[in-house]
C-alpha cells in the first residue's frame, strides 16, 4: 500500500540536520515515582507517573529540545539520562550501550561522557569551593590529568566560558548569576563530554543575560561537537537552539519533529496551544492580544492521568474515542510524529478519528472486531522511511 | 493526623529502646569496674566477684538489659543473684514498676529517687521557662520592630553581655547579692507547693528561676529578633502591607505568626532539655533536684541511677519532639494538610 | 493612542521620582528621577533588566517604603493628590483601595497560615465596614470573576492547596476586591508557565476593561509589553532610558540599550541560523553609576556620538525623532539609521527591509532632524523632566 508523497511532506532542507548517527537513543523509558498513603503503615497507594514511555534520539553534536508545562516531566528525563535515577522501565542506550540499569561503578567512566548543566546557578556550586576546585573536581575524580596539570587546564577551561581565567581562587558569591552559570559550564566542559543535558540553562538568568550562555553554549556545541539534551520551557530559546523538538504533556510526548514543522505547522493541540500563547513582540505592530487558543483549566495530576489520551481534559476538540483509546505516536512526516487521534493543523483537524483502523477500533474507540487486528505500528525512537499520509490516510512512503 | 501521631510514638518507643541499649552498652564498656568502685579500696578479688553479682553486673549484657526493661513494666526484686537472695533475704528489696534500677549507694529505688528529686526540677524548668518566653519573645519582638534603633542596639547589646555570663556566676551573683546582702528574698530553700502555697513555691524558686532563665532569654531574644526580622521582610508581609492593613495588624497577625513558628519549636526542645535537671544551677544553689542527683551519681560511679536519669531525660526530649511535631502541624496548614 | 501630552486627563503622574537608599557602602540610588504619567484604562509596561529600579519604584506608588531608611522624593499625583505628601495613616487607607499591587510569586506573596478566603476578606473589610458574612460573600464572588472554579469551597483552602496560575487568580481577587483605580503587577506570570500566562494575561485585560482601571505591569518580557500594554517605559540604572507609546517604541526604538534588551531574546519566528545579540557586560552598579550616560560601558554605538559624551555627560530624557510622545535617553543623532542599518537586520532582517521601505518616501526630513535633536532641543520643548544639576556629572 504505497501511496505518492505530497508535495508538502517533501524532506524540509531543515530535516537534513536530523539525520546525524544518534548518540543517544531512548525507548519507551519510564519513571514512576511511589506516592505513600498518609496512614499509620505508609503503603505505597499509587505512582507519579512523571515520565510515562518516551521514546527520542539525540544525534551526535546536535540538540534535541524537550518543552513543555511545569510538572510535566522534562527534568525526570534530563535525570533519567544522566542516570541520577534508575528508571523503571524502558533503554537508555548510549553510545551502542544500555546504561538503564547499570550499577553505580559500571557507570562511573560513564558519567564522562554525559554531563549535566542545572538550572539555578546560586545553588547548584558549593559556595565553600573556590571555583578552581569546583571545576578541577571532575579531572580529580576521574583522574585525567595528572595533578599538577590541573591548574592549567582549569585555566584554560574558565577561558573558553569567557571568564577570567586568573579568577579560579574566587568563591562563586563573587560572581554573578550569569557568570556563576558559566562556572557551572565550565564544570560540565572539563571532561569533554559527549552529551550535555542542560536543565533549564537559562532560565534563572536575566533577559540580556541569557543570549550570552545561549551563545556559549552554541559556539561550545560546534567547536566540541557536543549533543544537548536541552530542556526548557521557552518556547523561542529552544527553537533557537534545538533543531529538534519534542512537546511533553503529562510524562508522555505528544509531538516531536524538526523545529520549522513543530513551530510552523504543529499537528497536536496542545502543541498548538502552547505555542499561540506565547506572547509575541511582533504583536507591537498590530496592538492588541493575539488570537489565542484558550486551554482551560490546570494540569491533571499524574498521579492518576486521564484515560486514553492525557489531554483530553483539556483539548478542544476532543471526542469519545480520546477517552478510550490513547492515540499512538504516529509519525505523519518525515521527521514529524503527533499522538493524537485528529491530527491536522489549526482548524484543519479531521473530522473523523484517523487512528481507528490502525488500532482495531471504531470511530467512537470501542473494539471493532471488524476493523481485524492492530496494524504493527513503528513506536521506536527516531524516524522511519514510511509514515502516516494525512492527506489521504494511509500508510506512506518517502 | 492521627495516623501520623501514632507513627511518632510508635517511633518514640523504638527510639527508647534504642536509647536503652546504647546506654547500657555505654556503661558496659566504661572502663571503670563499678564493683571495684562499690566494694571500697581493699577488695579480693572474690569479695569483689561477690559484689559484682550482687549488683547483676555478672551476668551478660543482654540479660541484664533485659532484666533492666522487665523491672520497668513488672517491677524486679534486687539482688539479682539468686545465690545472695538464699544466704541474705534481708537484703532483699522490692522494686515495683515502673522500675529503673537500685542503687546500692543509696540504699534506694531509682525510680523513688527520681520521684523525690523530679518535682523541683520541673517546678524550677516552668518557672524559668515562663521567664525567659515572656522576657525573650518580647524584647526580641521590641528590638526587631525597633530595629537599628538605641532600644535595638540596648536589648541586643544586654543579651549578648548576659549570654557570655556565665550560669554558676550569674547564680552566685544573685545568691550574694539579692538574697544574702540585700535581703529581698529568703535564702533560697526549695519549697513543694503543700508546704508554702503558690508563693510560698514560687519564691523559693524565683532566683534558680530566673538564673537559669538568663542564659535561655538571652539566646531567646536575639533568636526571635533573628526570626522576626526575617518574617517581615516575607513577601506576604510586602502583601498585607499593600492591602492596607494597619501597622499593628500587618506586625501581629502576619510577621509574628509565621515567626512564632520556629520558637515554639525551639521552645519544647529546650524545656524538654531543662526537665532532666539544671546541674549547675541546682549545685549553686543546692536544690535536690534531678541536675544534683546526677551529679552525685556521677561522682559515687552510680551506674543505676545514672542508666535511669539518661533514660528519663530522653524520654522527655522525645515526647518534646512529638508534641512539637504536633503543634507545628496545628499551627502550620503546610503540614497539617500535605 | 498615547495621552502624554495632555496632562490633566492624567489618573496618575509621577514626577521626578527618587528613592534613595543609604547604606553602608553609599546611597544607592534605585529609582533617579522617574516620571510618567498614565491615563484610566490604559496599560504602562515598566521593563528592563533585573535590579533597575521596577519593584523599588512601582512600590514607592503605594508608600510601601514608608518606615523603611528610603528616602523618596518627587511626586506621586494620583488624581492630583500627591501621595508622597499623605500622612502615613492617609496613605494606608488609600493602600489596596485607590491603589492594589500583586506580585511576581504568588505562592510567597500569600500568608501560608491563612486560608485564601481569609486572606480576601481581610483586604475588603480593612476598607469597607462590613459584617465578615458579607466579606466572604464578597470574596467568594470575586474568585469567581477571576475563573476559579467551585469558589465556594476552594475559597476555604489554603494557598498551598492551588496550583500557581490560581494562587495569581487568587492574588489578583484580592487586588481588585475594592475595586481600585490603579493596579500594579509586578511580574504578574514570571513564574507561571505560557499557557497559564496567557490566561492571566486575558483575565487582567478583561477586568481593566470591566472596571476601567489604570495598570502598571513590570516585566522583563517584552512580548508581554507588545500584547499588553499601551505605553512602554524602559529603565536602565534607575532611571527611565526610553518612553513612549508600545507601537512606536517597539517598532522604532531610538536607545541602544531597548535595541539590546529586542535583539538579546529569540522570537518564536526568528530565523534560526541568526546569532542571538547579547548585551555585553553586566548590569551597573547603582552605588557608583558609571559616569556620563549609564549605560556607556555596555554600549556598542557610543564611539558614533563625537566628543566622547558618553562618557562625560549624562544625557537628557528628551523627544526623539516620532515626536513629542517618545522620549529616549541618548546623544545619539541619527538612532534610527543605526537601528535601521546596523541592528535591525542582524536579528530580524525581514522586519528591517520593510521599515527601510517605508522610510524611502521622507528621506531629506530624516537627515535635517537628525542633529537638531540634542540636549538644548529636549529641555525647550518641556515634556521632558529637567534633571537636576547635580546629578549630570559633566567633567
Ligand atoms: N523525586 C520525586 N518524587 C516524587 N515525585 C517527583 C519526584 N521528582 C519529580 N516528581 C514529580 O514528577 C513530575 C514531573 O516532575 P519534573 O520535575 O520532571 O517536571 P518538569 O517538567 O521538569 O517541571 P518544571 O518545568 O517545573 O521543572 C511532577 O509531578 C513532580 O511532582
Ligand atoms: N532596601 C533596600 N536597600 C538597599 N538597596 C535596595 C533596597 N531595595 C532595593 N534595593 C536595590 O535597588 C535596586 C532596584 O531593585 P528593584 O527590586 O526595583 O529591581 P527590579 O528592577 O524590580 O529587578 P527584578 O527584575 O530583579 O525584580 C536593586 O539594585 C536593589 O539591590
Ligand atoms: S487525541 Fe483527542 S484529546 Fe488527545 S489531543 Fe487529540 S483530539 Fe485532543
Ligand atoms: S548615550 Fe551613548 S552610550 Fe548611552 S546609549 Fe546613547 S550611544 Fe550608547
Ligand atoms: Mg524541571
Ligand atoms: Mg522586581
Amino acid at each position: 500500500m504505497t501511496t505518492e508523497p505530497v508535495d508538502e511532506l517533501k524532506p524540509h532542507p531543515e530535516t537534513s540536520s536530523l539525520t546525524g548517527t544518534p548518540i543517544l537513543e531512548v525507548e519507551d523509558l519510564k519513571m514512576y515515582f511511589p506516592v505513600k498513603s498518609s496512614g499509620f503503615l505508609r503503603r505505597t497507594i499509587g505512582h507519579v507517573q512523571a515520565v510515562d514511555g518516551v521514546s527520542f534520539q539525540v544525534r551526535s553534536g546536535s540538540s534535541l529540545g524537550l518543552v513543555g508545562e511545569s510538572g510535566c516531566g522534562k527534568s525526570t528525563t534530563g535525570r533519567l539520562i544522566t542516570r541520577l535515577y534508575e528508571p523503571t522501565a524502558g533503554r537508555i542506550e548510549f553510545d551502542g550501550r544500555d546504561i538503564a540499569n547499570l550499577s553505580e561503578r559500571e557507570l562511573h567512566p560513564l558519567r564522562r561522557d554525559i554531563q549535566m548543566i542545572f538550572q539555578d546557578p546560586y545553588t547548584s556550586l558549593n559556595p565553600r569551593h573556590t571555583v578552581g576546585a569546583i571545576v578541577g573536581a571532575p579531572l580529580a575524580i576521574h583522574k585525567v590529568v595528572p595533578k599538577d596539570k590541573i591548574l592549567a587546564r582549569v585555566q584554560e577551561l574558565l577561558e573558553i566560558v569567557g571568564l577570567n581565567p586568573e579568577h579560579y581562587n574566587r568563591y562563586p558569591h563573587e560572581f554573578s548569576g550569569g557568570q556563576r552559570q558559566r562556572i557551572g559550564i565550565a564544570r560540565a566542559l572539563t571532561l569533554q563530554p559527549k552529551l550535555l543535558v542542560a536543565d533549564e540553562p537559562v532560565s534563572a538568568l536575566d533577559v540580556s543575560i541569557q543570549a550570552q550562555v545561549v551563545n556559549l553554549l552554541q559556539d561550545l556545541q560546534r567547536e566540541f561537537n557536543i549533543a544537548f539534551l536541552f530542556v526548557a520551557h521557552d518556547l523561542a530559546i529552544v527553537r533557537h537552539f534545538c533543531p529538534e523538538i519534542a512537546v511533553m504533556y503529562l510524562g508522555k510526548i505528544v509531538e516531536i519533529g524538526d523545529r520549522e514543522t513543530l513551530y510552523a505547522r504543529p499537528n497536536h493541540p496542545y502543541t498548538q496551544a502552547l505555542l499561540s500563547a506565547v506572547p509575541d513582540v511582533k504583536q507591537a505592530k498590530v496592538g492588541g492580544r493575539r488570537e489565542r487558543i484558550r486551554l482551560e483549566g490546570d494540569l491533571p495530576s499524574p498521579i492518576n492521568p486521564p484515560s486514553g489520551c492525557r489531554f483530553r481534559t483539556r483539548c478542544p476538540i476532543a471526542q469519545d474515542i480520546c477517552a478510550r483509546v490513547e492515540p499512538p505516536l504516529l509519525q505523519v512526516g518525515p521527521t514529524h510524529k503527533v499522538a493524537c487521534h485528529f491530527p491536522g493543523e489549526v482548524g484543519k483537524h479531521p473530522e473523523k478519528p484517523i487512528t481507528p483502523r490502525l488500532l482495531g477500533v471504531d470511530d467512537s474507540g470501542m473494539p471493532d472486531l471488524a476493523a481485524g487486528p492492530a496494524t504493527d505500528l513503528p513506536t521506536g525512537p527516531g524516524y522511519s522511511d514510511t509514515w502516516f499520509d494525512l492527506e489521504h490516510n494511509t500508510m506512506g512512503r518517502a | 493526623m492521627f495516623a501520623y501521631l501514632v507513627r511518632r510514638i510508635i517511633g518514640g518507643i523504638v527510639l527508647l529502646i534504642v536509647m536503652s541499649l546504647v546506654t547500657f552498652a555505654l556503661f558496659f564498656a566504661s572502663p571503670v569496674n563499678p564493683a571495684d568502685f562499690s566494694c571500697g579500696k581493699n577488695c579480693s578479688p572474690a569479695q569483689k566477684k561477690q559484689t559484682a553479682a550482687a549488683l547483676g553486673f555478672d551476668d551478660n549484657f543482654f540479660n541484664q538489659w533485659a532484666d533492666f526493661g522487665k523491672g520497668v513494666f513488672v517491677g524486679r526484686d534486687f539482688p539479682d543473684d539468686p545465690k545472695l537472695r538464699e544466704t541474705a533475704p534481708e537484703t532483699i528489696a522490692h522494686c515495683p514498676a515502673p522500675c529503673l534500677g537500685y542503687s546500692r549507694e543509696r540504699t534506694a529505688n531509682v525510680t523513688s529517687l527520681i520521684k523525690e528529686t523530679l518535682p523541683v526540677s520541673v517546678s524550677l524548668a516552668i518557672l524559668a521557662f515562663i521567664i525567659w518566653i515572656v522576657g525573650g519573645v518580647l524584647f526580641g519582638v521590641i528590638a526587631a520592630l525597633r530595629r537599628g534603633t538605641i532600644i535595638d542596639r540596648g536589648l541586643v547589646g544586654i543579651s549578648l553581655v548576659l549570654y557570655a555570663f556565665p550560669t554558676f556566676f550569674v547564680g552566685l551573683l544573685l545568691y550574694k547579692f539579692v538574697a544574702i546582702k540585700w535581703g529581698w528574698v529568703d535564702i533560697p530553700r526549695y519549697e513543694t507547693i503543700a508546704d508554702g502555697g503558690i508563693t510560698g513555691w514560687a519564691s523559693s524558686l524565683i532566683l534558680p528561676a530566673i538564673t537559669l532563665a538568663v542564659f535561655f532569654m538571652a539566646a531567646y531574644v536575639r533568636m526571635t529578633r533573628a526570626y522576626v526580622i526575617e518574617s517581615l521582610s516575607e513577601d506576604y508581609v510586602r502583601t498585607a502591607r499593600a492591602k492596607g492593613l494597619p501597622a499593628r495588624a500587618v506586625t501581629f497577625k502576619h510577621a509574628l505568626r509565621a515567626a512564632l513558628t520556629p520558637i515554639v519549636t525551639m521552645a519544647g526542645l529546650d524545656f524538654a532539655g531543662l526537665l532532666g535537671g539544671a546541674i549547675i544551677t541546682e549545685s549553686v544553689f543546692n536544690y535536690p533536684g534531678l541536675g544534683k542527683l546526677a551529679v552525685q551519681a556521677n561522682r559515687d560511679y552510680d551506674l543505676p541511677t545514672l542508666v535511669g536519669l539518661v533514660l528519663l531525660l530522653a524520654a522527655f526530649v522525645i515526647i518534646a519532639n512529638i508534641i512539637v511535631d504536633v503543634l507545628y502541624a496545628v499551627i502550620d496548614p503546610r503540614v497539617r494538610l500535605s | 493612542m498615547s495621552d502624554t501630552s495632555t496632562k490633566h486627563d492624567a489618573f496618575l503622574r509621577v514626577e521626578d521620582l527618587r528613592v534613595h537608599f543609604p547604606t553602608a557602602d553609599g546611597v544607592v540610588k534605585a529609582t533617579d528621577g522617574l516620571s510618567f504619567e498614565l491615563a484610566r484604562g490604559k496599560t504602562l509596561g515598566i521593563v528592563g533588566e533585573s535590579g533597575s529600579g521596577k519593584s523599588v519604584s512601582s512600590s514607592a506608588i503605594l508608600g510601601l517604603h514608608r518606615g523603611t531608611r528610603a528616602q523618596v522624593s518627587g511626586q506621586i499625583l494620583l488624581e492630583d493628590v500627591d501621595l508622597l505628601q499623605l500622612s502615613d495613616e492617609e496613605m494606608r487607607r488609600r493602600r489596596g483601595l485607590d491603589v492594589a499591587m500583586i506580585f511576581q510569586d504568588p505562592l510567597s506573596a500569600m500568608h501560608p497560615y491563612y486560608t485564601v478566603g481569609n486572606q480576601l476578606v481581610e483586604a475588603y473589610r480593612v476598607h469597607n465596614n462590613v459584617s465578615k458574612k458579607a466579606a466572604r460573600t464578597r470574596a467568594i464572588e470575586m474568585l469567581e470573576r477571576v475563573g476559579i472554579p467551585q469558589p465556594d469551597r476552594r475559597v476555604d483552602d489554603y494557598p498551598h492547596q492551588f496550583s500557581g496560575g490560581m494562587r495569581q487568580r487568587a492574588m489578583i481577587a484580592m487586588g481588585l476586591i475594592n475595586n481600585p483605580g490603579l493596579l500594579i503587577a509586578d511580574e504578574p506570570t514570571t513564574a507561571l508557565d505560557v499557557t497559564v500566562q496567557a490566561q492571566i494575561l486575558d483575565l487582567l485585560q478583561d477586568l481593566q476593561r470591566e472596571f476601567n482601571s489604570a495598570i502598571i505591569i513590570i516585566t522583563h518580557d517584552l512580548g508581554v509589553v507588545a500584547e499588553m500594554a499601551d505605553q512602554v517605559l524602559v529603565m536602565y540604572a534607575g532611571k527611565a532610558v526610553e518612553y513612549g507609546p508600545t507601537k512606536e517604541l517597539l517598532v522604532r526604538p531610538e536607545m541602544p540599550y531597548t535595541w539590546g534588551l529586542l535583539s538579546s531574546v529569540p522570537d518564536v519566528t526568528a530565523d534560526t541560523d541568526s546569532k542571538l545579540i547579547p548585551i555585553p557586560g553586566n548590569p551597573p552598579s547603582l552605588l557608583n553609576p558609571p559616569s556620563g550616560c549609564a549605560f556607556h560601558p555596555r554600549c556598542p554605538h557610543k564611539d558614533k556620538v563625537p566628543g566622547r559624551l558618553c562618557w562625560t555627560v549624562q544625557p537628557e530624557l528628551v523627544p526623539g525623532r516620532q515626536g513629542m510622545g517618545h522620549l529616549k535617553r541618548c546623544h545619539l543623532p541619527d538612532p534610527d539609521q543605526v537601528y535601521a542599518l546596523e541592528v535591525l537586520p542582524e536579528f530580524d532582517p525581514e522586519l528591517a527591509s520593510e521599515l527601510a521601505q517605508a522610510r524611502i518616501p521622507d528621506p531629506a526630513a530624516d537627515a535635517a532632524a537628525g542633529p537638531a535633536a540634542g540636549p538644548a532641543a529636549g529641555t525647550a520643548a518641556g515634556t521632558a523632566t529637567p534633571d537636576t544639576a547635580d546629578e549630570r556629572d559633566a567633567q
